[in-house]
C-alpha cells in the first residue's frame, strides 16, 4: 500500500493522471453511475477515461486554448464530470456554476473569469447564456447535455456536448498528438479549478485551488477515512461547492470510488435509498428534513409501531453512541440494542438510505445536538468536520470515536490551526488556496506570506480534547451597548435546532438587548396546525397565526434559559421577537446560495421591522418587494405583530441578588 | 395564405402542414337540445389548434365529435381526406388520437408507470395466452420494448420522482400532467386537450404550457385544445375556433380573433340600450 501511495504521489501530478492511474489500476470498477429512463446506467473506470478523452478531444476541434475558463452550469451528471477533467486534459481551467443562479449573478462571474466555452445542463442553463451574452462578448462556444427543446436555437456556435464527443472521436487521428502534449504539460502547480465563493458579503471571489491543493487534500483525507475503491458516494451537492469537488472529484479519483448521479433533484431521496451510499456528505438541513419527515411519519403511525419507536428509540439514546464509539456497554444493554436494530434501526436506515454507510460527514452549519445524536444513536457514523472553499475543504475534522455535536474536531492530516488573539481562527495546509483571481488586493489580506489564513470565524480549543469550538463569525462577534459580548450564530444556531423554526435572524449589536426575526418551518408547523385543527390560507396566514406564536415564543424562552446558562453570552437573551411573513430567499438576496443568512441584506431591507422591534410598538404594517424564480418581481403586504419573550437573569447575578 | 392546402409557416418558424382532419356543417343534437349547430373547420398537421367559448359553447362537444365518441346528426368528418364513419374507441385509438379528460380519468390505486403503460395498450400484441407464457412468447421483450417508451415519456415530462407513486396521492397538477403522459404513451398522431390547466395555479401553468409546446415541437404531434385561460390560449395556439351557443363565431391566428367583433361582443357582452 504504501509502496502505491509512493508511486501515485510521483506519478499522478494532475486529475487527468490520476484518471490514468485509476484505468490500469481499477479499469472494470465502477467509475460513475446515473440512473436514466428508470434505470441505473454505469461507466467503468475505463469507459468513463474513453469517453473523457473523447471529449476533451472534441474540446480541442471547437478550439480550446492552455489557460481558456470553460464554464459548467448543471446539475451533478456524469457529462458535467466528464468535461470538467476534459477542460483539464486541454490545459484548460473548470468553473463550475450554481445552476440556480439567476442570470445577473452569472453574468457577473462569466465577465470576471471571461469563460469562453460553456456548458450547459439544459435549454433553462442556455438560455440565461443567451440572455447575457450581449453584455458578455468573450463566449465563443456553448455546448449542452440535454438536447430537448434546443432545436430551434442558432447553432452556429452551439453545441450538443455528445456531439462534441463525436466530433472528438472522429477527428481523433487530428488531435491526438496535440492532446497529448497537452495533458504531459500538467503538473502539480498547474490550476486544477477555479470555484466560485458564494460571498455572504460583496461580489463572490474565484478561488484558484492548484492539483497540488486538490490530491493532496484527497490523499490526507481519504486516508484519515480509510476510503477505497469500494466506497459509494451519491453526487447531488452543487457542483459548484467546492465540498463536491473534493469528494466527486478528488478523493474519487485518489481513492477510486464510485460516483453516483441522481435521476433528478427531485428524485434525490428514492436514489439514495437505492444506493444506499457508503460515504455521505450533507449539510445539516438534509438530515434535519429527514428527521423530520420521520417525526411527522411516527406522529401518524399506529399504536403498536408508536409504542415500538419510542422504546427502542430511548434504549438508543442510551448505549446507540457509545456502541458505536466503542465504549464499554453491558451485555443486557446490548442485547437490547440488538433487537432494536433488528425492528427499528435496520428498517429506519434501510427506508433514509443509510443501510450501508461507513463515514458521513455534515458541515456548513452547525448541527441540531438533538438531531446529531439521533443519527448516531441508530449507529450511523455521522461527524462534523470544518472547512472553507479557500481550504480545499478541510481544516478540522472529527476522528472516530472522538465525536461530540459541539465541536468540530481536531485539525485534518497536514493543516496546522491556531488561533489569534481576537479569537479568529487561522490555518495552514498543503490544501491552501493559490490566490484569488484578478484580486491580489483580497488575497493579500485573507493569506498572509507565511500562508497562514484568516477563517473569519471565531473559536478556541477545548484544553483536554483538543478539539476545535466555532462560536461565531469574527466579524459578527460584537459588543451590546452595555459591552456585553454580541454572537447572533450563537443564538441563532439555538434556535433553528426547534423543527418549527427554520430561520433565525438575531439584532443587538450596539443596542441594548437582543431581537430576533423567526422564520417558521412550513412543513412542521403545517403538519402541527393539521393535527391541532388550525387552519390557514397561506404562508403569511399561518406565520401570523396567535397559537404559532405562542409556541414558538415557548421555544424562545427555553432558548432564553439556556443562553442564561452561559455567563458570557448571557446578555445574548431575545427580548422581542417577530414571525416573518415570507421565507428568506436566495432570489431576493437575503441568503446566499449555500443559505447562510445575509445579515446586512435583511438589516436594510427589513429597517422598519426592526425599528419596531426596539420602539415597543406590538404590530407593524410592512410592504416588502420579492423576486420570482424567474427574475420577476412583486410586492406583499402584511401586518406583523410583535411578541415579547420572558428573560432569565444570568445565574451569577441572580446568586449576587439573594 | 392559409387556404393553400401545402400548409404554412408559423411565426417562431415552424412548419405547419396539409389538414389532416376537416369538419364539415358538422350539427348535434340531444333530443331537441342543438349542442353544434352547422360548424366547419379544419385542423392541420403539427399545429396547435384551440377551441375557445363562454360555458355551455358546446367546446367538449366539438371535442368529442372530433375523438369520434360522439355521431354527429349531420355533417362529414374527414381524416386524412378519407370519410370518417362510426367508431369504437379502439379504432379511434389506432388511428392515432388520444385525449385527456376535463375531470381527470386515471387509475387512482395504480402507480403513475402502470396508468401510463395503460396507454401503450394499442402498442401491444400479444394476447393472454402469451403473457402467460412469458419469456418464451417474447412478452417479456414487448413489455421491456413498451416500458422503455414509458420511460422516455416520464423523463420528458420530469415526473421521475412519482414514478411508484399511487395516483390517488397526487395533487391535482400533477395528476393533470400524468393524464398527458398516458395520451402521449400511445404515440398519438393528434392530441386532444380537455381544459389542461383548468384548476392550476400560475406555476402549473407556465409548466403545463411548457410541455404542450415542447411535445408539438419534440414529436411532430398536432394539439387540438380547449381552454378557458385566454392568456394562455393565445400564446400557445396558432389558430383559434371561437365558439358561442353552438355556433362558431370566429377562427383564425390568435391576433384575428382577438380583434373580431363578434368574439369581443360574446366574452364581454354587448351593451342593451
Amino acid at each position: 500500500m504504501a509502496d502505491a501511495v509512493a508511486k501515485g504521489q510521483e506519478s499522478a501530478q494532475s486529475i487527468p493522471a490520476l484518471l490514468a492511474r485509476n484505468v490500469a489500476r481499477y479499469g472494470g470498477y465502477p467509475a460513475y453511475r446515473e440512473k436514466e429512463f428508470g434505470i441505473w446506467q454505469s461507466w467503468s473506470w475505463a469507459e468513463a477515461a474513453e469517453e473523457i478523452r473523447a471529449m476533451a478531444l472534441g474540446f480541442l476541434s471547437l478550439g480550446v486554448e492552455r489557460g481558456d475558463y470553460i464554464a459548467i452550469i448543471g446539475r451533478n451528471r456524469p457529462m458535467h464530470y466528464w468535461s470538467m477533467v476534459a477542460a483539464q486534459m486541454c490545459g484548460a481551467i473548470p468553473v463550475p456554476l450554481y445552476q440556480d443562479a439567476a442570470a445577473d449573478e452569472m453574468a457577473y462571474v462569466m465577465e470576471h473569469c471571461g469563460a469562453r466555452f460553456v456548458v450547459c445542463g439544459d435549454q433553462e442553463q442556455v438560455d440565461k447564456i443567451v440572455e447575457i451574452e450581449d453584455r458578455i462578448h468573450a463566449i465563443t462556444h456553448v455546448t449542452y447535455t440535454d438536447k430537448r427543446g434546443m432545436r430551434k436555437y442558432d447553432h452556429s456556435r452551439m453545441n450538443a456536448l455528445e456531439d462534441v464527443q463525436a466530433e472528438g472521436r472522429a477527428g481523433h487521428s487530428r488531435y491526438e498528438a496535440e492532446l497529448d502534449k497537452r495533458i504531459a504539460e500538467l503538473t502539480y502547480d498547474s490550476t486544477c479549478v477555479m470555484l466560485y465563493t458564494s460571498g455572504t458579503t460583496g461580489k463572490p471571489k474565484g478561488v484558484v485551488l492548484s492539483n497540488r491543493n486538490i490530491i493532496e487534500t484527497a490523499k490526507a483525507s481519504s486516508e484519515f477515512d480509510h476510503l477505497n475503491h469500494n466506497d459509494e458516494v451519491l453526487a447531488y451537492l452543487p457542483m459548484a461547492w467546492v465540498g463536491d469537488f473534493i469528494f466527486s472529484i478528488g478523493q474519487a479519483y485518489w481513492s477510486g470510488f464510485t460516483v453516483n448521479c441522481p435521476e433528478s433533484p427531485e428524485t434525490m431521496m428514492i436514489d439514495l435509498r437505492e444506493i444506499g451510499p457508503t460515504y455521505f456528505f450533507a449539510p445539516p438541513r438534509v438530515f434535519e428534513n429527514q428527521l423530520t419527515s420521520v417525526m411527522i411519519r411516527m406522529e401518524d403511525a399506529g399504536k403498536l409501531k408508536k409504542k415500538l419507536f419510542d422504546h427502542y428509540m430511548k434504549v438508543a439514546r442510551e448505549v446507540g453512541p457509545d456502541i458505536l464509539d466503542g465504549k464499554p456497554v453491558s451485555f443486557g444493554k446490548r442485547m437490547s440494542y440488538a433487537l432494536g436494530n433488528f425492528f427499528v434501526y435496520g428498517p429506519l436506515k434501510n427506508t433514509l438510505g443509510f443501510s450501508r454507510i461507513r463515514v458521513g460527514y455534515t458541515a456548513g452549519e452547525a448541527i441540531g445536538p438533538e438531531i446529531f445524536s439521533f443519527y448516531r444513536s441508530l449507529g450511523i457514523n455521522l461527524k462534523q468536520l470544518y472547512g472553507q472553499t479557500e481550504a480545499s475543504v478541510f481544516i478540522t475534522q472529527q476522528p472516530d470515536g472522538e465525536v461530540r455535536a459541539d465541536t468540530v474536531g481536531v485539525p485534518s492530516p497536514g493543516v496546522e490551526v491556531k488561533i489569534a488573539d481576537n479569537g479568529e481562527v487561522f490555518y495552514r495546509s498543503p490544501g491552501t488556496f493559490v490566490e484569488y483571481y484578478k484580486n491580489a488586493e483580497s488575497t493579500a489580506s485573507t493569506k498572509d506570506p507565511e500562508g497562514w489564513v484568516a477563517t473569519g470565524d471565531a473559536g478556541f480549543f477545548e484544553e483536554d480534547t483538543g478539539h476545535l469550538r466555532i462560536i461565531d463569525r469574527a466579524k459578527d462577534v460584537g459588543k451590546m451597548a452595555d459591552g456585553r459580548l454580541f454572537a447572533p450564530k450563537y443564538v441563532e444556531n439555538k434556535l433553528k435546532f426547534y423543527p418549527s423554526i427554520l430561520e433565525a435572524v438575531v439584532f443587538g449589536a450596539g443596542k441594548d438587548r437582543c431581537t430576533a426575526f423567526i422564520n417558521i418551518d412550513l412543513t412542521a408547523v403545517g403538519n402541527w396546525a393539521e393535527r391541532n385543527n388550525i387552519s390557514y390560507a397561506s404562508y403569511q396566514e399561518l406565520a401570523g397565526h396567535p397559537r404559532v406564536y405562542e409556541m414558538i415564543r415557548e421555544h424562545v424562552e427555553e432558548v432564553n434559559e439556556s443562553i442564561a446558562e452561559d455567563p458570557m453570552l448571557s446578555g445574548c437573551q431575545v427580548h422581542r421577537f417577530l414571525i416573518l411573513h415570507k421565507e428568506l430567499d436566495a432570489d431576493d438576496g437575503e441568503m446566499t446560495r449555500t443559505r447562510k443568512v445575509r445579515r446586512n441584506v435583511i438589516a436594510e431591507k427589513f429597517n422598519d421591522l426592526i425599528e419596531a422591534l426596539y420602539d415597543g410598538r406590538d404590530e407593524i404594517y410592512t410592504e416588502t418587494e420579492v423576486t420570482y424564480e424567474d427574475g420577476r418581481k412583486g410586492s406583499i403586504k402584511a401586518t406583523l405583530k410583535i411578541a415579547d419573550a420572558k428573560v432569565v437573569a444570568p445565574k451569577q447575578m441572580a446568586e449576587a441578588a439573594e | 395564405m392559409k387556404d393553400m392546402n401545402e400548409g404554412y409557416v408559423t411565426a417562431d418558424g415552424r412548419q405547419i402542414g396539409g389538414v389532416i382532419m376537416e369538419m364539415k356543417n358538422i350539427t348535434l343534437r340531444f333530443g331537441g337540445v342543438v349542442a353544434i349547430k352547422d360548424i366547419s373547420f379544419d385542423i392541420r398537421e403539427g399545429e396547435i389548434r384551440a377551441i375557445i367559448g363562454p360555458n355551455g359553447a358546446g367546446k367538449s362537444s366539438m371535442l368529442n365529435v372530433i375523438s369520434g365518441f360522439y355521431i354527429p346528426t349531420e355533417g362529414e368528418v374527414f381524416y386524412k381526406g378519407i370519410k370518417r364513419g362510426p367508431m369504437k374507441p379502439y379504432q379511434v385509438a389506432r388511428l392515432g388520437i388520444a385525449r385527456t379528460f376535463q375531470n381527470i380519468a386515471l387509475f387512482d390505486g395504480m402507480s403513475v408507470l402502470d396508468n401510463i403503460m395503460t396507454g401503450r395498450l394499442t402498442h401491444m400484441k400479444k394476447g393472454l395466452m402469451s403473457q402467460a407464457g412469458w419469456w418464451w412468447t417474447g412478452a417479456a421483450a414487448e413489455e421491456h420494448e413498451n416500458r422503455e417508451k414509458v420511460e422516455k415519456i416520464i423523463d420528458f415530462l420530469e415526473i421521475q420522482n412519482i414514478r411508484k407513486t399511487p395516483v390517488g396521492r397526487l395533487p391535482y397538477g400533477l395528476k393533470k400532467r400524468v393524464e398527458l403522459a398516458r395520451a402521449l404513451a400511445a404515440e398519438p398522431k393528434i392530441l386532444l386537450l380537455d381544459e389542461p390547466m383548468a384548476g392550476m395555479n400560475v406555476e402549473e401553468k407556465e409548466d403545463m404550457s411548457r410541455f404542450i409546446l415542447d411535445v408539438n415541437d419534440e414529436f411532430g404531434t398536432t394539439i387540438v385544445l380547449i381552454e378557458h385561460d385566454m392568456g394562455v390560449v393565445m400564446d400557445l395556439s396558432d389558430r383559434v375556433v371561437v365558439m358561442d351557443y353552438g355556433k362558431k363565431i370566429g377562427d383564425g391566428t390568435p391576433d384575428e380573433v382577438r380583434s373580431n367583433q363578434d368574439v369581443i361582443d360574446a366574452y364581454l357582452g354587448v351593451a342593451h340600450d
